[in-house]
Formats: structure tokens, C-alpha cells, sequence
């Protein structure tokens, strides 16, 4: 090259990092997120008469023996020092963990409060806690991150809105809700690929998450003839009719096979 | 035009980065690290600053900063291309390779901020092989046999003629590219890719074996005939390896394990070199195993005609 060519290379060269300089700004944790814009105003929840209300309770139980839990390897981040096992199926003694139950059909058009309180997952020991969540449309979810490393946090929806914001150590909680119902909808962490959960979205609140000992319990349902549904994010949805006069308490378990 | 040294090694080692940047890229894609950084163009709010690299993030900003550094080569390739070479359309083909560069990065970054659609990422990935191409192509055409020596020229009469398997080779490789993007980035199922694989090795194995049949006497045409059919037979391997650890044993697997990301970024790679060397194939044959002219133009349209 002669010396013209290496003179306009090297300008364009200080010229290029000159705008980089310009360009760029301080890492900084990001601000906490809005949630999504508020849906137009909810009709008045329909009243339960509180003398007539019934209660579903049960244990969903895994038939034969639960499959080992797979392990994580959590070598890749210096800062992940959590539980290094899988939890995409948990049984202990036959009862299913994370098993999402929730009144599927029955409630016709009623409508109900969403609740004001935020539910809150937190990222700790990179892992989501809890694994499976049930949440209220437009109910807000605070998300934590309580690792000393940055997380992002990634629902990858199928009928509401798909988002990625990263949070560093000690941000400020990120606050999100959904507006529209959604069963299993997957959450993850591309840094820390293992890292995995499932929030559901529904529009009553008559939803429970089984916990180790497989048991849940749906309160405070009118009388009625309701489809219950059990949601296991491997094993799939099973259903269930059950018919409630008032002050009924029934029973309703549910068996799962691999 | 004289043979310049510098301006072909630096040709050569653009096209080495950017088969670097082919593997960074596939490395992403199989430590589903495409998002562990979330925006773009910069990387958690800067642009020179260098994260944390833990986790996803090591693999997605290692790609983006070989990235740059490849885009500044086809910069100066291009300006220093301009500069030296006299030929015109080499020239063009600098610049196109910078193009398409640029476009490249921009695709990188949509797909980004989309949140991988499968289209854009498989654009992306067409792409950079294209780019891989033109990288390869302009270092044959600055390269010293291609500038200084006369070629040796053997008309074809062979029905169809090589160029024409050459180039449907070319063609094949390039679906066969776009299928396991989509496949890839979650578009479509695996088994159109698979079913197209036998069509590739039907029609490469013919490609090579005519090319070695007839006219093995010339080296520019042999070279790469036999890498083609060795890459050929690499790469069904890896495409077995890649199937069995991602479709029939890893489609449980609670993160990207070491034998599926191992073998997923091989046969991409070497998915790569396959399609550089049947371009590379085609140019050769081209250039020294023309079809004769009489076969090109039609009979009549050959002649001198009177004003």
C-alpha cells in the first residue's frame, strides 16, 4: 500500500473508535421496568355469597417410580452455587410438586378482583423460586435477583407480550404482569441456560400449586359443577368434573403416569 | 495486473476470521446464548465496555466483538481492494462483500431484538455463509495462480456439463443451508434437512466424481474436488453425531450438553467449508472447463452480422 492508502486507513480507523467512544454510555443497573400498561378498567368482580362457598382439596400423586432428577452444571458462572438438580419432574413418595391446579371451566361469566399484592419470584442460586407460579391476569409479579451475578429474565409467551431485560446483582425488583390467560408459559435465563420456570396466568383465583407433599386446596368456590385441571410441565394437563353444593368440602385427587 | 502479496494474505486471513466468526456464531446458537445479552448495538448499555463474561453472555459477546473486528477487515479489504486491483469487478465484489457485512450485522442485531424469530435467524445464518463465500472468492482472486498464471483450458462436451453439476451442487448446498437454519432455530422439524441431505450427497458425489473422472490432470480443479467429496463424507458424520445428541438423546436435556454443542458447531463449520469449496469448484471450472462456445450460443447467433 502506498502512503495516501495508509494515511485514509488509519484516519477512517481513529475516526471509527472516536464514534465508538462517543456512542457509548455507562453500564449501569438497569431501572426497574413499568409493567405493562393497565388494561382498560375490570368490570365489578361478581359477588360470592360467602355462606355457600365450597372447597376442593386433594394430592396429585406420580404412579411408579419418579425418575432421577437430572443434574446442572453450573460450572460456566463462578457466582451459581445453587442446587444442581433439575426439577422438570419432583416426586417424593409418589406425591407430584409443581403441579398447577386451577378451575378450567364452570365460572361462566363471572368476574373477579385481581388482587393488589404482588407475587414475587426470586432468582437465587440461579434458580427461579418458585419453579411454578400462578398469578392473576394483570396481578403483578416483582422479580428479585438475589445472586451476585446477572440474570435476564425471558417469558417466552404465546398469547401475551414476549420480553428480555436483563437484571444485574442488587437491581431494583422488576415488576411485570400479563394481561391475558396463559397455562405454563415458559420463563428462562439465557445466561444460565438451566435456569427454567412456569408462571400461570388465569382470570380467577381458584388455582394452586401442589407443593412437596402433592397436596393443594382450591377455597371459597360457589356452588357448581367445575372442570378442575392439573398441569405438570412435562407430564401435560389431566382433567377432572366436579360437582359443589354449598358448603360442600370434597375431595379431588389426581394421578399422573409417566 | 502484478501479483500483490499483502493485499491476498490479507484476504486470506479476512476469510480466516470470518470462519471463526462462523463458529462464535455457532456457538451461540447451540448454548441458546442468542439473548443472555439483550440489546443491541450495544451490550448492556455499552459499546466498548466488555461484560462479565459468565454464562450465556461469554459465548453472545465474544460473537459480537469477532463480529466488529471482521467488519473492520472488510472495511479496509475493500478500501485496500479498491486501491490496488484493477479489475473492475473485483472491485464490485469487495464492495459487495462489504455490503453484505453490513447487512449481516444489522440482521444480527434484529434478530436480536426480536427475540430470534426463526426467519431472521435463519437469514442470518444463510447469510453468513454467503459472506463466508465472497471472503473465500476474494482471496482465490487475489491469490498468485489466479493473477499470474495462464490457465489450462479443457472444453467440456459432457451432457449435463460440470459448470451445470457445479452449480446445482452449489444450489443444493444452499437449501440444504437454509433447511438446517430453520430446523435450527426452531422454524421447522429436522426431517426436511435430513431428507435433503441425500439429495446433497447424491449430487456432490456426481460433481466430484466427474470432476476427478475427467479431468484430474488439472490441479485447480482437483484440489478441490477431492475436498469436497473428503468434507462431504465429514460432514454426513457430524450430521449423524449432530441428530443423534440433539434430536434423539438431548431434546430432554435440561441445558446444551458438551457432545450436542461439540457436534452441532462441527457440522456447521464444516457445513461452511463444504458450500466455500463447491463455490470455490464451480469458479475453477469455470475458468478451465468451459463449455465450448459453439454449445453456448445457439447456432446462427454466433456468426458476424452485417450493420
Amino acid at each position: 500500500m502506498n502512503k495516501k492508502t495508509w494515511i485514509s486507513l488509519m484516519s477512517l480507523l481513529c475516526l471509527g473508535f472516536g464514534l465508538l467512544a462517543g456512542c457509548s454510555k455507562k453500564e449501569e443497573a438497569q431501572p426497574a421496568a413499568a409493567p405493562e400498561a393497565a388494561a382498560p378498567a375490570a368490570p365489578a368482580a361478581t359477588p360470592i355469597d360467602p355462606a355457600t362457598v365450597a372447597n376442593v382439596s386433594g394430592t396429585v400423586k406420580l404412579d411408579g417410580a419418579a425418575p432421577k432428577a437430572a443434574k446442572i452444571d453450573m460450572s460456566q458462572d463462578a457466582a451459581c452455587k445453587g442446587a444442581n438438580s433439575a426439577e422438570t419432574i419432583v416426586a417424593d413418595g409418589g406425591n407430584l410438586a409443581n403441579v398447577f391446579v386451577y378451575v378450567k371451566d364452570g365460572l361462566g361469566t363471572r368476574t373477579f378482583d385481581v388482587p393488589t399484592t404482588a407475587v414475587t419470584i426470586d432468582q437465587q442460586g440461579c434458580k427461579y423460586h418458585p419453579h411454578v407460579l400462578g398469578v392473576m391476569t394483570g396481578q403483578n409479579i416483582d422479580i428479585k435477583n438475589d445472586d451476585q451475578t446477572t440474570h435476564n429474565i425471558h417469558p417466552t409467551p404465546q398469547s401475551n407480550r414476549e420480553w428480555n431485560e436483563s437484571q444485574p446483582p442488587n437491581a431494583a425488583p422488576i415488576e411485570k404482569n400479563f394481561a391475558r390467560e396463559e397455562i405454563m408459559l415458559p420463563v428462562k435465563c439465557n445466561q444460565h441456560p438451566w435456569m427454567r420456570m412456569y408462571i400461570n396466568v388465569v382470570k380467577s383465583p381458584f388455582y394452586a400449586v401442589t407443593g412437596p407433599d402433592g397436596k393443594y386446596e382450591l377455597k371459597g368456590l360457589p356452588p357448581g359443577t367445575y372442570t378442575i385441571a392439573f398441569v405438570q410441565e412435562k407430564l401435560g394437563e389431566q382433567t377432572q368434573q366436579v360437582t359443589l353444593a354449598a358448603k360442600d368440602s370434597k375431595t379431588v385427587d389426581q394421578n399422573f403416569k409417566q | 495486473m502484478p501479483y500483490n502479496r499483502a493485499h491476498h494474505r490479507f484476504a486470506v486471513f479476512t476469510a480466516s476470521a470470518t470462519f471463526c466468526l462462523l463458529i462464535a456464531g455457532a456457538l451461540v446458537t447451540s448454548n441458546d446464548a442468542g439473548l443472555s445479552v439483550p440489546d443491541w448495538p450495544t451490550s448492556f448499555g455499552s459499546i466498548y465496555k466488555i461484560p462479565r463474561m459468565v454464562g450465556g453472555v461469554r459465548f453472545e459477546h465474544t460473537h459480537r466483538m469477532i463480529a466488529e473486528f471482521v467488519g473492520l477487515l472488510t472495511i479496509i479489504l475493500a478500501i485496500w481492494t479498491w486501491r490496488v486491483d484493477k479489475r473492475r469487478w473485483i472491485k464490485a465484489l469487495a464492495v459487495g462483500a462489504l455490503g453484505t457485512v453490513v447487512a449481516q450485522g444489522v440482521l444480527g442485531g434484529l434478530t436480536v431484538l426480536f427475540y430470534l424469530p426463526p426467519a431472521i435467524s435463519s437469514a442470518h445464518a444463510a447469510l453468513a455463509q454467503t459472506f463466508f463465500c465472497i471472503a473465500v472468492v476474494i482471496a482465490v482472486f487475489t491469490g498468485r495462480r489466479w493473477v499470474e498464471e495462464v490457465p489450462e483450458v479443457e472444453l467440456d462436451s459432457r451432457r449435463p456439463s460440470l459448470i451445470t453439476l457445479t452449480l446445482l451442487s452449489i444450489f443444493v448446498l444452499y437449501v440444504q443451508l437454509i433447511l438446517g437454519a430453520m430446523f435450527r432455530h426452531h422454524g421447522m422439524s429436522w426431517w426436511p434437512h435430513v431428507v435433503n441431505a441425500l439429495v446433497v450427497a447424491l449430487v456432490l458425489t456426481w460433481t466430484a466424481v466427474r470432476a476427478l473422472a475427467v479431468y484430474a490432470k488439472i490441479e485447480a480443479v482437483r484440489r478441490p474436488a477431492i475436498a469436497l467429496i473428503g468434507l462431504l463424507i465429514t460432514q454426513l458424520c457430524l450430521g449423524f453425531m449432530a441428530f443423534l445428541t440433539r434430536v434423539a438423546w438431548g431434546h430432554d436435556a435440561v441445558q446444551p450438553e458438551l457432545p450436542m454443542v461439540m457436534s452441532t458447531v462441527a457440522h456447521v463449520a464444516v457445513g461452511a467449508l463444504l458450500l466455500a469449496t463447491a463455490v470455490v469448484l464451480a469458479i475453477q471450472v469455470w475458468r478451465h472447463v468451459p463449455v465450448s462456445f459453439a454449445e453456448r450460443v445457439p447456432e446462427g447467433e454466433g456468426s458476424p452480422v452485417a450493420a
